[in-house]
């Protein structure tokens, strides 16, 4: 049992992965075709958006999944790399610098991964629960500052730029959203791959270690504040990267980019869509671009609904939207999964319930509160309401009370259910294993 | 003079405000290992109870009643949501009172509207507490309630001044003080005290002795946040009573907790009266690291490349002092002022 | 880890060690010689300062005075890292394991810096054919190859204890610390555990935690006894047997453990460590 290995003959059988190939190619497929599917110029903006998110929350995911380190201030490094992208973009537009227009992305990340050097190195010297309290506080710090140096941070106004500039190269100049979508839609896919691939690596991997035992990690011969480090740069470095297409995409950065309101919706929507998993965050970009976007068109309440739905899913869900779907996966791969299908119906039609009673009432609340000239009246699904009536309010509370009691009986069977067939899956692998 | 000594007494009484937030956080923190990011949102809705209930029923019984209420949906909160998130571990506890946080700001909005309150303190605490008179004749002087305008007013021979504390921030000092002496003799006279200071450090032990600890848990739990809601009441008589009053002190309290030290009950303390002061006193200093330059015989032009940030005059870069100081104790003494337990 | 040179004539030295928590001075002057190559159980009642003094070996505590020395060179003061850099590595009395990683990466985790690897993130962990290799000997070593891809955290007891031995010697540090390896183990567990303990750490030199005398005399050629944070013997098994302060110190402890549990006495000793 010496220290040193017999040198073996190496026979490494890799059958080509066609899964992972088939994954891939259906990523790059998607970032493609989609434009051309949804091609109106409201789908174009949301596309893009959707791309320069994706990149922003596998940055963040980087700390948060794989580091296990949760912070509160992550808007910093996307908003300082559009900052310095957008500042970069001005000086080659005015010719003091010869850079394409493509290459600017790399500017934010260079922003990015600067300021992760510089103000990581004091944030990563704590874990845990006073990691994320230095981080609200530097988050608080910068947006402070913004709002004190207006060379850098353009003001109230912000900093404006033109992404129009120098002669079109192949006929690109950026101008048409299209060819911006496609200038996104190729970092996101070029990101993702060395963000998945860092995943494969011995950092990620003992930055995994670091999230599960930062203890033992010290006793394997790692310096752990090392390893948080070199993350919290390398999730800098791409954070200034989506940083960086933001600022070309709205050609506009102002002092919110780097507020504790976006550094709120990175940290919301990663944990939606799963953090535990590597495409969790792709999930949660794309939802966090759709309710920015869509959802706050809908309703004045939308961002109460959020903020419940995020609470149920700590209590319920902690692994998020991913890994609801991944649990689910390996209960179908089992075979297991056409039982419980009937109490998924149920689940999904008083959960419904539940909303339309409480989206009603707050409806009305809203509509007191903000619509008062246009009268007691307002649509609701198509009903209308009446928000100063005794019916409404007793119609709404009562559907409310009925959905949540149904709720509650049918988790409880879903519940049993579910952990009869977790225990059947367990005895199946068990009997699987011995037979090996 | 006259307006350093009020400055400094500003500062203070802010200061002792953070500490009745702090302090609630702290012992939550020591606690149960759970950082109650929501802690300023109680805060809030102290303030926003009082105002409803001071409508109905006056201010002094409001002091009372929107503590207690806010205290009980506190101890509800644990009991029905935290206790259940309590076993994944201290990141999902943290994330669940970031979420409590928006769902309260986003109801508050919901059911007071965005604009801020006119919440007026009552006929006791209207007007000045005290009055600080300068003038050459007299000296420094001090006065209860208002001062004669004939000591204020500057006449041809003596130059007079005055200025004045406001009853608000006097009775919010009181308050605070009040607080601070009655948690230290609970926790060090009484037998419930013993227990909570036990199970600060040794919760286990504890409720191996027979204590019910989930049955202590709610009950700090909702007294931490019954604590917020007092200090939300005086906040909201003395400053304003609008929605973003719990961001803008949120962020604060944490630095205070940092900086004090996790877990470190004198150390929130030291920091929050620090944290006070460093709040309010630069805001009468309108000079800047370019003056200073000047005087030291240094010349710096606008063009000049450090000028962006040395133009900034202390009064500007009051609001960011308390994110330096915490961004100094991490590189220095990272452990926090007066800190023992790791966070 | 690094190729420390021998030529020093203690593996281990503790020179006067103390180590006070607050008021209360825990380990109190002690001393300890351990040659390369040996075996060495740490014996002494409850309360006596093992795990403390293992926690000062490794680093995880700082020493209050004295000094403690890895092949000559003062290792007090340093961070664990950089003294399982130098050649010692420590296993826990409760697992401290990667709780979600699976066992194979448990044990990958252990080699990679020890082969080289550090912080590198530009080159594939699929390519590490010597971090890999060296994982899959550990496994079977360690007997836990049918466990391979299951999470640390699912594993039973005892292969949480097989894990936890496997990552301590994973990196081939030449000094092992294992602290009371076969606590909470059944009979015929801990007979296999020790076969096992003494085939992973062949030609190592070896420091035991234990409490288990039938442990000891398998796994041990010298025994050192503490009491109250002091060595009082060290020496081989028959000579401290039947040596006189032993006898009393521990046998004295033994009488007393007994008359505790025996629920005569209505004072509890405190039952630390």
């Amino acid at each position: 049992m010496g220290r040193t290995l017999e040198t073996r003959p190496h026979y490494h059988f890799k059958p080509w992965n066609v899964g992972r190939w088939v994954l891939w190619g259906l990523f790059a497929v998607v970032l493609t075709v989609a434009p051309l599917l949804w091609s109106s110029g409201f789908a174009l903006t949301m596309l893009s958006q959707m791309g320069i998110a994706i990149i922003a929350c596998l940055a963040y995911n980087i700390l948060l999944g794989q580091g296990g380190m949760l912070s509160f201030g992550h808007a910093v490094y996307t908003g300082l790399g559009s900052f310095l992208a957008i500042h970069t973009l001005n000086m080659v537009a005015d010719g003091r610098l010869a850079l394409p227009v493509s290459l600017i992305p790399l500017a934010g990340a260079a922003g990015g991964l600067f300021f992760a050097a510089l103000l990581g190195y004091v944030t990563t010297k704590k874990a845990g629960t006073t990691f994320a309290m230095i981080t609200l506080g530097i988050g608080e710090l910068v947006w402070s500052m913004s709002l004190m140096i207006p060379e850098f941070f353009g003001g109230e106004g912000g900093i404006s730029g033109n992404r129009v500039v120098g002669a079109p190269v192949l006929g690109i100049s950026f101008g048409p959203q299209l060819q911006v979508y496609y200038l996104i839609a190729v970092y996101c896919f070029i990101s993702t791959a060395l963000m998945f691939a860092l995943t494969r690596t011995p950092l990620g991997r003992m930055l995994n270690a670091v999230r599960d035992n930062p203890e033992r990690v010290e006793f394997v011969g790692y310096n752990t504040q090392r390893v948080r480090y070199i993350a919290f740069m390398i999730s800098g470095l791409f954070s200034g990267i989506a940083g960086g297409l933001a600022a070309i995409n709205f050609e506009l950065v102002t002092a919110e980019v780097v507020g504790a309101g976006r550094s709120g919706a990175y940290l919301l929507f990663v944990f939606l869509g799963g953090a535990t998993f590597f495409f969790g965050p792709i999930i949660g970009a794309v939802l966090m671009v759709v309710a920015l976007v869509l959802l706050s068109e809908l309703t004045q309440a939308w961002l109460l609904y959020l903020g419940l739905v995020f609470v149920f899913m700590v209590m319920y869900a902690p692994g998020g939207i991913s890994s609801l779907i991944m649990m689910n996966l390996r209960v179908a791969a089992f075979g297991k999964l056409r039982p419980l299908l009937g109490s998924y119906l149920a689940l999904v039609g008083t959960a419904a319930t539940i909303l339309v009673g409480a989206g009603a009432m707050i409806e009305m609340v809203y509509h007191l509160q903000l619509n008062e000239a246009l009268g007691p009246e307002l649509q609701f699904m198509g009903a209308t309401l009446n928000a100063r009536g005794f019916d409404s309010w007793f119609g709404a509370g009562f559907v409310l009370l009925v959905g949540v009691s149904l709720f509650e009986l049918v988790r409880r069977q879903f519940a049993r259910q579910w952990g009869i067939t977790q225990e059947e899956i367990e005895r199946e692998i068990k009997r699987r294993e011995a037979a090996l | 003079m006259d307006q350093l000594l009020i400055n400094v007494l500003n500062g203070v009484s802010a200061g002792l405000l953070l500490f009745m937030l702090s302090s609630g956080l702290t012992l939550i923190f020591s606690m149960m290992g759970v950082l109650n990011f929501a802690h300023a949102s109680f805060y809030m809705l102290g303030a926003y109870f009082a105002y409803s209930l001071a409508r109905a029923v006056g201010f002094w019984p409001a002091l009372v009643l929107a503590p207690l209420l806010v205290g009980v949906l506190g101890a509800l909160f644990e009991r029905t949501a935290l206790r259940r998130v309590h076993k994944f571990g201290h990141v999902p506890e943290l994330l669940i009172t970031f979420g409590l946080s928006f769902v309260i700001l986003e109801l508050v909005k919901l059911v007071w509207g965005l604009s801020s309150m006119n919440f007026p303190p009552p006929e006791l605490l209207q007007g000045p507490a005290f009055t600080v008179m300068q003038s050459d004749a007299h000296g420094l002087g001090l006065a209860w309630g208002a001062a004669p305008a004939d000591r204020c007013t500057s006449t041809a021979d003596a130059v007079m001044h005055c200025s004045t504390f406001p009853a608000t921030r006097f009775f919010m000092m009181v308050m605070a003080l009040f607080m601070l002496v009655s948690l230290w003799l609970l926790l060090t006279r009484t037998r419930i005290g013993l227990v909570i200071q036990a199970a600060l450090t040794h919760p286990e032990a504890v409720e191996a002795l027979g204590h019910n600890v989930p049955r202590v848990f709610m009950l700090v739990f909702g007294s931490g946040c019954a604590l917020a809601a007092l200090a939300g009441v005086i906040g909201g008589v003395t400053f304003v009573t609008e929605p973003s009053m719990a961001t803008i002190v949120g962020s604060i309290i944490f630095v205070v907790v940092v900086v004090g030290g996790m877990g470190s009950l004198a150390g929130a303390f030291v920091a929050s009266i620090l944290i006070g002061l460093l709040q309010t006193l630069p805001l009468t200093v309108d000079k800047s690291l370019v003056h200073l330059a000047g005087n030291l015989g240094w010349a710096v032009a606008p063009g000049d490349l450090a000028y962006p940030l040395m133009k900034i005059t202390l009064a500007q870069a009051a609001p960011i002092l308390p994110y330096l100081l915490l961004v100094l104790i991490l590189i220095f003494r990272p452990k926090g002022l007066l800190g023992t337990r790791e966070g | 880890m690094s190729d420390t040179t021998r030529t020093a004539e203690f593996a281990v030295e503790l020179r006067d060690v103390r180590k006070s928590f607050g008021k209360t001075e825990i380990i109190r002057g002690a001393n300890l010689a351990v040659r390369p190559g040996e075996r060495v159980a740490i014996i002494g009642p409850n309360g006596a300062g093992k795990s403390t003094l293992f926690n000062l070996i490794s680093g995880r505590f700082g020493s209050s005075s004295g000094d403690i020395l890895l092949h000559g060179q003062k290792i007090d003061g340093l961070k664990p890292y950089e003294i399982t850099r130098k050649g010692l590595a420590r296993s826990f009395q409760v697992s401290n394991l990667f709780t979600r990683l699976t066992v194979f990466e448990n044990l990958r985790c252990a080699v990679l810096w020890s082969l080289g690897y550090k912080y590198s993130f530009w080159k594939f962990l699929a390519d590490a054919h010597d971090a890999n290799d060296r994982a899959e000997e550990l496994l079977e070593m360690l007997k836990l190859d049918k466990r391979r891809d299951v999470q640390a955290m699912n594993l039973t007891y005892a292969e949480q204890r097989a894990l936890e031995i496997g990552i301590t010697i994973a990196g081939g540090a030449g000094v092992i610390l294992l602290d009371e390896p076969t606590a909470g183990m059944s009979r015929s567990e801990t007979a296999r555990f020790v076969n096992l303990i003494r085939d992973v750490t062949a030609g190592k030199t070896l420091l035991t935690v234990e409490h288990d005398m039938g442990v000891v005399f398998g796994l041990a050629d010298k025994i050192a006894v503490l009491v109250y944070g002091e060595v009082i013997a060290f020496d081989t098994p028959e000579r401290v047997r039947a040596n006189a302060r032993v006898q009393e110190a521990y046998l004295g402890s033994v009488l007393a453990d007994q008359q505790a549990e025996a629920g005569q006495a209505a004072h509890g000793r405190a039952a630390g460590h």
